[in-house]
């Protein structure tokens, strides 16, 4: 079914009993040529542009919970190509790209808007250092502008730009980011594999793998074991808990990322503002919440909560930039489980089991890399060569030193 | 997350440091013929267990002590604290 103006009005009249469910709830066939294990949006994109835009069939998706129900429904629906590094900064373009074709793409809206991200500046280092940003980013074919404080203050009037310890001297504005609205993309994908052929079985936990003389043949799961010639790992921040039961070890650790929303407000944030110095960063979704949150807890967590010294932070943060803030109830808040890697980049690769392929290590940006992730997934799915924006995102770049380390951190994932 | 210091008694997480797996105390020996292999394991892959898990903190508002803290990270429950210096002196990585 394509939705479409013609259809609401037509439905309006013949009282809304044409819509049906977009997606068929799928019992698992005995086998497939392909198993994504992990129903969110790295796996639905995945399953989709493996159907569509790879012509392969026999499909399935796995889902241990509900589709849409881990971090694809629990993040901050914040997209952007603002990277520095060659290894990254191609394909989180190529995302963007992938995000503004979306909608037609999959015939679903799924409310991107283009509404402007803004990360702030304090110093002059700092200005040098976003100006480099900025260069790199428009050598990619992204845009970037730098603004001065009072182009800032014409869009953001309410910002204080003379905080004592983090004045704002500037900011680089990159206009086409923005914010997705986050469970739209889900399901949008969800309905267009579906559309494509694509099992989406919910409720099936993957409980085991089983390899034979090094080469994978399928999957135990919660509801018997299912054949696959092919099985791709897309999990976040269960990960290691899955790759384990291959018996691989990972160079990600689990970490726990705190979000919140404020009651709903009429429009006061045009668009994202980051203030990293503060650990800080705040858009206000189209129902009025300012959506805003924080750096990560900092230890190993599969909770998906957070502690209060967190909150305390991200507050102090807010409040030293965006003092009206203080005037906004928090209705909600809550915790995702980070996927965070040694160098901050992610793994799209194979693994040294042949027919098994991995893809994590997010850690907190893996929402803005959703059509990216799913095509590059597919693409290595479908021809066992990596796509070519996701060249670098290999298992073997730790034991080799090539590392794609964005922030200079080290092998210290809490850091990155 | 409240930490029992062994010497200072209760205190705050935030006062501390999360410096990772406490399986980093057993650092490999560089002269071994398979260092290389032991050095990458060591940087870069990590247990990552849903449950119980032994951890390094560091604490960096306080003493300055690192502290092996077993703490399951399905609940942020922690079941016990120990010296950091204790732990790797009783698996004998220190004299």
């Amino acid at each position: 079914m394509r939705y479409s103006g013609w259809k609401v009005i037509k439905e309006a009249l013949t009282g809304h009993r044409g819509w049906g469910p977009a997606w068929r709830d799928a019992t698992p066939k005995p086998a497939y040529d392909y198993i994504i294990i992990g129903g969110g949006g790295h796996g639905l994109a995945t399953a989709y542009y493996l159907a569509k835009q790879f012509k392969q069939a026999n499909i399935a998706v796995l889902e241990k919970g509900w589709i849409g129900g881990g971090n694809v429904g629990r993040n901050t629906t914040i997209i952007r190509s603002n990277y520095l590094l060659d290894g990254n900064e191609p394909f989180y373009e190529f995302s963007l790209k992938l995000w503004e074709g979306l909608e037609q793409e999959l015939n679903y809206n799924a409310m991107v808007s283009q509404r402007g991200i803004l990360n702030l500046i304090h110093s002059d280092a700092q200005r040098d250092a976003f100006t480099r940003r900025g260069n790199a980013m428009i050598l990619n074919g992204a845009d970037a502008e730098l603004l001065s404080t009072k182009q800032i203050l014409a869009r953001y009037p309410f910002l204080n730009v003379n905080d004592a310890r983090f004045p704002i001297k500037g900011g680089l504005a990159q206009h086409r980011g923005g914010t997705v609205r986050h469970d739209a993309v889900a399901w949008g994908y969800a309905r267009g594999a579906d559309q494509h052929g694509v099992d989406i079985i919910q409720n099936c936990e993957v409980t085991g793998f089983r390899i034979e003389n090094g080469t994978v043949k399928g999957v135990e799961t919660s509801r018997g074991f299912i054949g696959a010639k092919k099985v791709a790992a897309c999990v976040a921040g269960s990960s290691s808990r899955l790759m384990e039961k291959a018996g691989m070890r990972l160079p990600i650790e689990s970490h726990v990322l705190q979000a919140f929303v404020s009651e709903g407000l009429k429009p006061v944030l045009p668009g994202v503002i980051t203030f990293g110095a503060g650990h800080f960063y705040c858009s206000q979704s189209d129902k009025g919440g300012l959506v805003f949150g924080g750096d990560i807890d900092g230890y190993n967590s599969y909770a998906q909560r957070g502690n209060l010294p967190v909150i305390e932070d991200v507050a102090e943060g807010g409040m030293a930039i965006f003092p009206m803030l203080g005037r906004a109830r928090l209705l909600r808040m809550w915790g995702g489980i980070m996927d965070m890697s040694m160098d901050g980049s992610p793994i799209i690769d194979r693994t040294h089991i042949d027919g098994l392929y991995f893809n994590g290590g997010w850690c907190y940006g893996g929402f803005k890399a959703t059509p990216a992730s799913g095509f590059a997934y597919a693409h290595l799915l479908a021809t066992d060569r990596p796509h070519d924006t996701a060249t670098a995102y290999r298992f073997d770049r730790f034991a080799k030193g090539r590392m794609i380390d964005e922030k200079g951190m080290g092998n210290q994932p809490n850091l990155h | 997350m409240i930490i029992n210091h062994p010497l200072l008694g209760p205190r705050d997480a935030a006062e501390f440091v999360y410096k990772g797996d406490a399986a980093l105390i057993h650092r490999p020996d560089g002269m071994a013929p398979d260092a290389l292999e032991k050095f990458i394991d060591y940087g870069y892959l990590r247990d990552n267990p849903a449950g119980e898990h032994r951890e390094l903190w560091f604490h960096e508002q306080g003493d300055r002590s690192w502290l092996v803290v077993t703490r399951n990270t399905l609940t942020h429950e922690i079941t016990s604290v120990e010296l950091a210096r204790d732990v790797a002196r009783r698996e004998g990585r220190s004299k």
